[in-house]
């Protein structure tokens, strides 16, 4: 006997089928006959509804880059389906698996301006990884099978089902569910070239000063135990990205910092005096990079993404493999030499000791009243913190205080949004993590100026009763682009200072306690409070304003121009090799 | 300094709603103005053919390959210099057939050219030229002085040098590929 059910139903049925357990979402008019089905599969799919849809989106994003599964979004057509735009985005930027499902306008107005229709296949289509309107309900299996296979394979990233609201009506055969495994357009996962990996080995075994620089893609593919072991046994340091900060934990022997603008020196400036770098699983973002002609001038790069697009854009490598991280470094790590490093690994220590005298020391050793540093209430924080936290940040300064001085401790423990840079995805993003992984305390670090850009989502963190530690780091400011403003536009601060409203009792109309943290005698207390409570807590607290994140390499710069304060350089005479 | 000159891009890809966007906006991005485009289905069954013709440098026009590659129905983008290729283009022009009776040059100059008569009525004439835009070019210019009318020229289309069939070796690999997972 054929079972005749909606497109809406058979939906829920895919998702089933993927194991999705979680959706982020908002409904709307021509949603909203799958969200009718959704009432009857609510023991099984457990809908999270945000107080935005941005919020849904970089909620989906968050459970994601928790969990590594895919984030499902739904919301309705028009202004509910571009109030994703951000994320969708975000998620490409930061290869986050999304699958995301709009409601669309019946597909006999569709095309003529009919109310809440937006093109939203064609809005998407440079943001996203793969976009189709279904047209008719019977697609809807093979549709979604392929969404997910597509989202969460390859290189990650969002891809976008648009749902005309008479498809989801509409009845059709409901013949089963089968994963898909394979579209002939599409290389999912490229052929390893051993003999590519073997090349790469050798540079490595051979190599006097060489270095692995590491990326999101090691997290992607779960290949910290390789990464670590290639270091151990190779004696390489590591430097990674803002993404692939946890894909050793902080204090590993081998961990040798993160790269980039306000990366750390050793990180930096090994860099440019490594011979041979194997980078895996990263795009060589600008901000990495620096000036590319002054980049990694002694160094053979060995080049490791999946993304083929991604090779060879930024820098020319000396060796490419098109290969998934983990299939790479678990071929590579027989190959690697037992080998000794005595005086390379020597010159990271001291540029640890160099940063930790001119950066760190003074950061955080204060003892006068008032006004706190960023760094001292991150490593406060973080010194509290059970070691297991997932760190999130918003973007700014807080975020690049938080990455440098939160202790980070096991795989996908640091969720923030690197490549596009998102104002407001810290708070959603945190929620998603939550509820992606209860089990581990979530530390969520803002700025006042992101944290007001979704602050709705408290509304969220009510309903649904999820603990969430928030810090706002509150100078009052939006504070990285005043730091510009004070280096390279003459202290002229337009439109950067806030006038706030009282965060603790905004936080208290929803129900989460909160403090404010006016002096840095009152730090440890209200850290400790926040701890104690089993519920969300928040605490405001007073950044000096004129408290800026170092080192910092300027923008078009080559790496190792390290400016360690304001009109302080980096002589690099003093690093010895 | 870098060398602009034409590059053909030729895009297989499945033959499905939307490619042409997902190629262009690839083009729009770097804002590559595209000189000509021509689509159509291909000898292979399903697989549909974009042919592209930007100027550009060659180091821009690989990156521009590899993203048109990254789009999912795109089987493979190919980027080609004119030494590589066959190429042609049409071209119609459609002149006052007055102009033919009364100007004896006309008959010499569509001998001269190669060009063929499609239509002729009582008002107009249609000529056909296919050749390389620098001899569609030719004949237009020269037909400007009979009061052309109308004048339009398709995209570029080609075919390789190369003995080479890449794009069937290609799908016969991944068709190979797909036939043993499903065996597993």
């Amino acid at each position: 006997m054929e079972e005749k059910i909606t497109g809406g139903e058979a939906l829920m049925r895919c998702l089933e089928n993927e194991g999705v357990e979680i959706i982020f979402g908002y409904p709307g008019g021509t949603i909203m006959p799958v969200y009718d089905k959704l009432y009857d599969h609510s023991d099984t799919l457990n809908h999270i509804l945000t107080r935005h849809e941005q919020g849904a989106i970089h909620a989906a994003e968050g459970y994601s880059r928790a969990t590594g599964k895919t984030g499902v979004v739904i919301a309705t057509s028009g202004p509910g389906a571009t109030n994703l735009v951000t994320g969708i985005a975000d998620a490409r930027m930061d290869s986050t698996p999304l699958v995301v499902i709009a409601g669309q306008v019946g597909t006999n107005v569709l095309g003529n301006d009919a109310f809440q229709e937006t093109d939203f296949i064609d809005v998407t289509n440079p943001i996203s990884k793969w976009g189709i309107q279904v047209r008719k309900a019977e697609e809807l299996p093979d549709i979604i099978s392929r969404a997910f296979f597509i989202a969460n394979s390859g290189r990650p990233g969002p891809v976008i089902i648009d749902l005309p609201r008479d498809v989801q009506l509409e009845l059709m055969v409901w013949k089963g569910y089968k994963k898909c495994e394979y579209i002939r357009t599409y290389v999912d996962r490229p052929i390893l070239d051993i003999h590519e990996v073997a090349l790469a080995a050798e540079l490595l075994n051979s190599a006097e000063r060489p270095m692995i620089l590491a990326g999101h893609g090691i997290t992607i593919a779960g290949a910290e135990r390789e990464l670590g072991e290639i270091a151990e046994k190779g004696d390489i340091p590591v430097a990674t990205t803002l993404h692939g900060l946890s894909a050793l934990p902080t204090n590993h022997p081998y961990h040798k910092g993160m790269l980039g603008m306000h990366g750390n020196i050793g990180a930096n400036v090994g860099t440019n005096r490594a011979d041979v770098i194997l980078a895996v699983g990263l795009r060589f973002d600008d901000r990495v990079v620096g000036n590319v002609q002054k980049y990694a001038p002694d160094a053979k790069i060995i080049h490791v993404d999946i993304d083929a697009s991604e090779i060879g854009r930024a820098v020319h490598p000396y060796l490419t493999i098109h290969a998934d991280a983990g299939d790479v470094l678990k071929e590579m790590l027989p190959l690697i030499k037992v080998n000794s490093h005595t005086d390379w690994i020597n010159f990271f220590s001291q540029c640890q000791r160099l940063e930790h005298e001119k950066i760190v020391a003074p950061q955080l050793d204060h003892k006068e009243e008032g006004a706190m540093k960023m760094a001292e209430v991150v490593t406060k924080v973080s010194e509290r913190a059970n070691a297991d936290s997932i760190l999130v940040t918003d973007v700014g300064q807080n975020q690049m205080s938080s990455v440098r001085y939160f202790k980070l401790d096991s795989p996908r423990s640091v969720i923030t949004s690197g490549g596009l840079g998102t104002m407001g995805f810290g708070l959603p993003a945190a929620i998603g993590a939550k509820l992606g992984r209860p089990e581990r305390p979530v530390c969520l670090f803002c700025g006042d100026g992101g944290f007001q850009m979704t602050e709705q989502e408290l509304g969220t963190i009510l309903e649904y009763n999820l603990d969430i530690k928030i810090i706002i780091l509150n100078n009052n400011y939006l504070g990285n682009v005043k730091q510009w403003q004070k280096l390279f536009f003459n202290a002229r601060y337009s439109q950067t200072p806030l006038v706030n409203p009282d965060f603790v009792t905004l936080a208290k109309a929803y129900g989460i306690k909160g403090e404010d943290v006016e002096s840095r005698s009152e730090l440890k207390g209200a850290i400790d409070r926040m701890f104690a409570s089993p519920h969300s807590y928040l605490l405001n607290v007073n950044i000096d304003s004129e408290d800026m994140v170092f080192p910092m390499i300027c923008p078009g710069d080559p790496i190792d121009k390290i400016m360690l304060g304001e009109n302080e350089w980096l002589d690099l005479n003093i690093l010895e090799l | 300094m870098k060398e602009i000159k034409p590059y053909t891009l030729a895009v297989f890809s499945e033959n499905t709603v939307g490619i042409i966007n997902l190629i262009s906006i690839v083009y729009t991005r770097r804002s590559i103005n595209i000189e000509s485009i021509a689509a159509s289905a291909t000898a292979i069954p399903g697989v549909y053919k974009t042919t592209v013709l930007s100027y550009s440098d060659r180091e821009t026009m690989e990156k521009v390959v590899s993203q048109i590659e990254k789009a999912i129905y795109v089987i493979k983008a190919y980027l080609f210099t004119d030494e590589e290729i066959v190429h042609q283009e049409v071209a119609l022009y459609k002149v006052p057939t007055v102009k033919l009776m009364d100007e004896p040059q006309l008959e010499h100059i569509i001998r001269d050219h190669n060009a063929r008569i499609l239509e002729i009525t009582h008002d107009y004439t249609v000529l056909e030229k296919t050749g390389h835009r620098d001899e569609t070019e030719k004949l237009f210019q020269e037909l400007k002085k009979y009061d052309i009318r109308q004048f339009v020229r398709s995209g570029r289309v080609c075919v390789t040098k190369d003995p080479v069939e890449h794009v069937n070796v290609y799908l016969t690999m991944r068709d190979k590929e797909l036939s043993e997972k499903s065996k597993q």
